[in-house]
């Protein structure tokens, strides 16, 4: 594609600057032992049985995510800017929270339509007015990058609910360090191997006072999740019990786990399972995954959850384009990261333009998430097109549309060899007393030729990604 | 440690010793179906060597649900290959993985990856390839597997909690196992205690110490021929063979008596009386008692003592 942003190389010869050692490495070794060493991978993650469970399928199916094993490189003062945007959104977004859960002040001053934000089927009532321990509402974020070009980054969007995938990001550094230890000799590659640890005390740091050694758990909605891998990984490397709501069961407004030494007290809930299950007497009555009476014991500060109840109405697709408003608001600074031009089809001329314009915009459900029903306009046939154009007439505030963003890409290795294929970026944000990440993130590629989808769900495949040190 | 926490290390290592345990019956039973004689008197069908691993897991009635009459392929194809049979060797490989593999977090990376690494090999046989690897070089690649597990298992665990919630269960499934095998052959074997001596007797009780792995150790204690009544004290008593009903409930009740604390007295309690009947127990006594009921109020102890862990620790009720 012309035009498009390479990682590695300039053009047709040249290669940047911080691909530079890479480069020669990969020249002065065959091909034969880069496919020996990527069948030596795919092995290792299928042995190991880091899968993720594809929905749809028969049940039960379980795949192993494509690993590839061209890293890639970020500079170190890219991810400076980088750390500082993502930074500086967070803030905004959890200062957001506090706000639409207390004083409304953003409301009031009309920044935001008050509906969007309050008739927003991700908004919780329940949750107007409740301080949770130090006013962080996402304390573990996911937020989607892409760059376009030198320099220009774009957020795609901010995952404040149960964001996955950053087992897959240790994972990959893992392998990588198996395969490939040389190349680490010859990289001064950031480590991120403690994020665990930075979790973990992120989650401790939540507990009730006065509470001396909390006792922390991960609660999962089971075996049969998608995530289910990255749930029980990061349950065993922090050295925590991993739960099922069935484990669980509330006592005068306290919650307890069943252990085989009977009841004991849980202190904070690193929840993967959505608000809507968390409760069966306050949320979706129907919830076999949650906890009947969890949301007394919250109330009362009695427990605490990360992420906090109600963050969805911050990530939803419909509030995405006010962030940078929000960064303006509460912090009085000029966004760092740039927001994707958005059009909300709610609105008359957008809605216009939009259905003018399908064969160039992305298209995509305000509610949806992981790729699924979405349009991508340029890749699309004329009979997507005016299906998906009959589905955004029925109920056009169900959808926005952008841009279709040129996303970088990467040097991958695939059938024909190693070829450029696009790529994003996930860093995962933690926030407690202060906001603290590892540097890079998930990187997830595109494998067919020419696709902008990098969902696993959707065929998408890692790599590792390496920030250098200076 | 989280009751279903327990509850999954329990049934991954249960079925892991279970699937042990149905190979090495099948593979004995197969080395004697092979060999030249026919003990098949009128009226003594039942004796059958094929309907002996059905009679000794109880599933007879399951079995003549499917299939029609005893034969080597169906009775193989039952306990080896059937998803419908829990106590087949591919359902519990696969229980045995899929409970691991719930608690990924509280068992060691490369005990979990020998239980992935069985299933999807497991997953690839058939009943021709079985053949075609021959059936008792699949029989030793089970038990191979298994005892694996439990190296990995003995190699890489914490003595922690969790480490006795997979022990506890070896050890209860082996002793069920022996007394059940036991109790079978004695009885489809031995039409009277008198009727000793010849090469089928040799052969068959032959078979059934190599079942549980102890002909050799037979061999070394006794140095003479194979007799029932030696054989019952080998496998009931003496608590130097690792199968023996001894040997399992000495390490039953210490597990126990680590794992119990004031508000679970009553499991530790009854492996303390299992055991104390076996460590002050008489041969003769017990073939006075009637081998058979002896081994049947066993059998039966056992379940209690079964459903008292369970309600104690793997399934509690809100206390």
């Amino acid at each position: 594609m012309a035009g498009t942003y390479d990682e590695m190389h300039t053009g047709e010869e040249g290669v940047r600057e911080h691909y530079t050692t890479y480069d020669a490495w990969l020249s002065s070794i065959s091909r034969e032992r880069i496919a020996q060493k990527r069948t030596e991978a795919e092995i290792a993650f299928n042995r190991v049985g880091i899968t993720f469970a594809v929905y749809g399928e028969e049940s039960g199916s379980e795949r192993t995510i494509p690993f590839d094993i061209v890293p890639r490189i970020i500079p170190a003062d890219e991810w400076q800017i980088l750390e500082r945007g993502l930074r500086q959104r967070i803030n905004a977004l959890n200062y957001f929270l506090h706000d639409i859960y207390h004083g409304h002040e953003i409301l009031r001053a009309g920044l935001i339509p008050s509906d969007r934000v309050l008739q927003n089927s991700q908004y919780r009532p329940q949750m107007q007015g409740l301080d949770v321990p130090q006013g962080v509402y996402a304390h573990i974020a996911g937020i989607d990058i892409v760059r376009a070009g030198v320099g220009e980054f774009y957020v795609l969007e901010d995952n404040l609910r149960v964001p996955s995938g950053v087992s897959y990001m240790l994972e990959d550094r893992k392998m990588m360090m198996r395969l490939f230890p040389e190349l680490f000799a010859q990289h001064a590659v950031a480590p991120i191997e403690h994020y665990p640890d930075l979790l973990l005390e992120t989650l401790r740091a939540i507990a009730q006072e006065g509470v001396p050694d909390p006792t922390v758990v991960l609660l999962t909605p089971g075996a049969w999740n998608s995530a289910y891998f990255e749930h029980s990984f990061l349950a065993q490397q922090m050295g925590i019990e991993l739960v099922e709501g069935q484990d669980l069961f509330v006592k005068d407004e306290f919650v307890y786990m069943r252990t085989t030494r009977g009841p004991k007290r849980v202190d904070v809930i690193y929840r993967r399972v959505d608000d809507d299950y968390l409760d069966p007497t306050v949320f979706r009555p129907d919830s076999m995954l949650g906890v009947a009476g969890l949301m007394a014991c919250y109330r009362a500060g009695n427990v605490a959850l990360a992420n906090a109840i109600g963050t969805g109405v911050a990530d939803d697709k419909s509030i995405y384009p006010y962030v940078p408003a929000m960064i303006q608001f509460y912090l009085n600074e000029q966004p760092i990261l740039n927001n994707v031009p958005t059009y909300e089809l709610h609105k008359k001329d957008d809605l216009n333009f939009t259905l003018a314009n399908l064969h160039e915009l992305v298209v995509k459900e305000v509610h949806g998430s992981g790729g699924y029903g979405m349009l991508v306009g340029p890749a699309a046939t004329s009979a997507q097109r005016d299906d998906f154009r009959e589905r955004i007439l029925k109920n056009p505030g169900k959808y926005i549309a952008q841009p279709t963003l040129s996303l970088s890409t990467c040097p991958t290795f695939v059938e024909a060899g190693i070829a450029p294929r696009h790529i994003d970026l996930r860093p995962f944000i933690l926030s407690g007393k202060s906001v603290r990440m590892v540097p890079g993130g998930l990187t997830r590629v595109a494998l067919k030729e020419g696709s902008l989808v990098v969902n696993s769900s959707q065929g998408g495949g890692t790599k590792d990604t390496w920030v250098l040190e200076q | 440690m989280l009751s279903r926490t327990a509850s999954d290390l329990f049934w991954m290592s249960r079925h892991m010793e279970r699937a042990e345990n149905v190979a090495r019956m099948l593979d004995v039973t197969y080395r004697m179906s092979l060999l030249p004689y026919h003990v098949l008197e009128p009226g003594q069908e039942w004796a059958e060597p094929w309907v002996v691993p059905l009679v000794i897991t109880g599933l007879v009635t399951p079995y003549y649900e499917r299939y029609t009459a005893i034969t080597i392929d169906d009775v193989l194809r039952f306990m080896v290959l059937d998803p419908n049979n829990p106590s087949s060797i591919l359902s519990c490989l696969k229980l045995a993985r899929e409970n691991g593999r719930s608690q990924r977090g509280a068992v060691s990376s490369e005990m979990w990856e020998c239980l992935n690494a069985t299933w999807l090999e497991m997953r690839e046989v058939n009943f021709d390839n079985i053949h075609h690897r021959g059936v008792s070089e699949f029989f030793e690649w089970v038990k191979t597997r298994s005892q694996l597990f439990r190296g990995i298992t003995f190699g890489t665990m914490i003595r922690d909690e969790a480490y006795r919630f997979i022990r506890l269960p070896q050890f209860l499934e082996r002793a069920d196992n022996t007394a059940r095998i036991l109790d079978v052959k004695y009885h489809t074997l031995l039409p009277s205690v008198e009727d000793v001596g010849g090469a089928v007797d040799y052969y068959q009780w032959g078979a059934l110490l190599r079942s549980v792995g102890s002909f050799e150790s037979y061999r070394k204690i006794y140095r003479d021929a194979i007799t029932p009544i030696r054989v019952a004290e080998l496998l009931i008593l003496r608590d130097d063979i690792p199968r023996s009903l001894h040997a399992c409930l000495n390490d039953i009740y210490r597990i126990l008596q680590e794992l119990c604390d004031s508000s679970s007295l009553e499991p530790e309690r009854l492996a303390g009386e299992i055991h104390a009947q076996l460590h002050y127990g008489r041969t003769e006594r017990i073939m006075e008692h009637g081998l058979h009921e002896y081994l049947m109020e066993f059998i039966d102890q056992l379940a209690v003592l079964n459903s008292e862990i369970s309600s104690h620790f793997l399934a509690p009720v809100d206390r």
